[in-house]
């Protein structure tokens, strides 16, 4: 099997590096998912966020992810990376992409990654307000 | 059995520390987090509650050893 292409960053996440990754000459398509900071939860408004995670297995759970994920679909490759401490507004805090020879098995291979990941991979994220912080427990 | 516990998020918090040493009397995961949730409260307030033995989900009934890599994941909040 492939080297696994996922990776925790503390640097700002490159969607140029992440797509050449999973590129190559067999996949007619490439889907990528980007997840951004948004800046209100509930109207309240965000200044920033902090994540972090239990590095060692976020990064397992993210291969199992992968695997899954090329079992399940036919997709050629798949790179999940994750952004880890302060990130500000609109920053990106996780780009997923997926490689296919045809176009379906990418888009479904993405949503299974974002979905699993927000299940499955330890990572925790702080919103900070204005006034006051909460660790985020429920994810929609 | 003295284990040492990793803790992240909201339960550093609710523990005061990255880490938490304590004396085991108990065998399992599952006897684990009764400990931990007696020991403090405010635990029973989250939606879940996990322990990670060397890297993996523990189930209940997965057999806690001294040398084992042991951390509390209370849910995820990634992406």
């Amino acid at each position: 099997m492939e080297a696994d292409m996922n990776e925790l960053t503390n640097e700002k996440l490159q969607l140029d590096k992440i797509v050449d990754q999973v590129r190559n000459d067999q996949c007619g398509g490439i889907d990528v998912f980007i997840g951004t900071v948004r800046n209100a939860t509930e109207e309240r408004e965000v200044r920033y966020l902090d994540f972090e995670a239990y590095e060692s297995m976020a990064l397992s759970e993210m291969n199992k992810i992968s695997e899954q994920a090329k079992e399940k679909f036919e997709i050629n490759n798949m790179a999940i990376h994750h952004r880890l401490g302060r990130l500000e507004i609109g920053e990106e805090a996780v780009i997923i992409a997926a490689s296919a020879p045809h176009r379906d098995a990418a888009f479904l291979a993405c949503r299974f990654a974002i979905d699993t990941l927000k299940k499955t991979v330890p990572i925790w994220k702080k919103e900070v307000f204005v006034d006051g912080e909460v660790w985020v427990s429920v994810h929609p | 059995m003295d284990i040492r516990i990793l803790l992240f998020g909201v339960t550093k918090e609710i523990v005061g520390d990255n880490t938490l040493e304590l004396k085991f009397t108990g065998n399992t995961a599952g006897e684990l987090r009764s400990h931990l949730v007696r020991q403090f409260q405010k635990l029973k307030g989250l939606n879940s509650l996990l322990i990670a033995v060397n890297n993996e989900y523990a189930e209940d009934d997965t057999i806690i050893n001294e040398k084992d890599e042991i951390a509390l994941i209370p849910p995820v909040s990634g992406g």
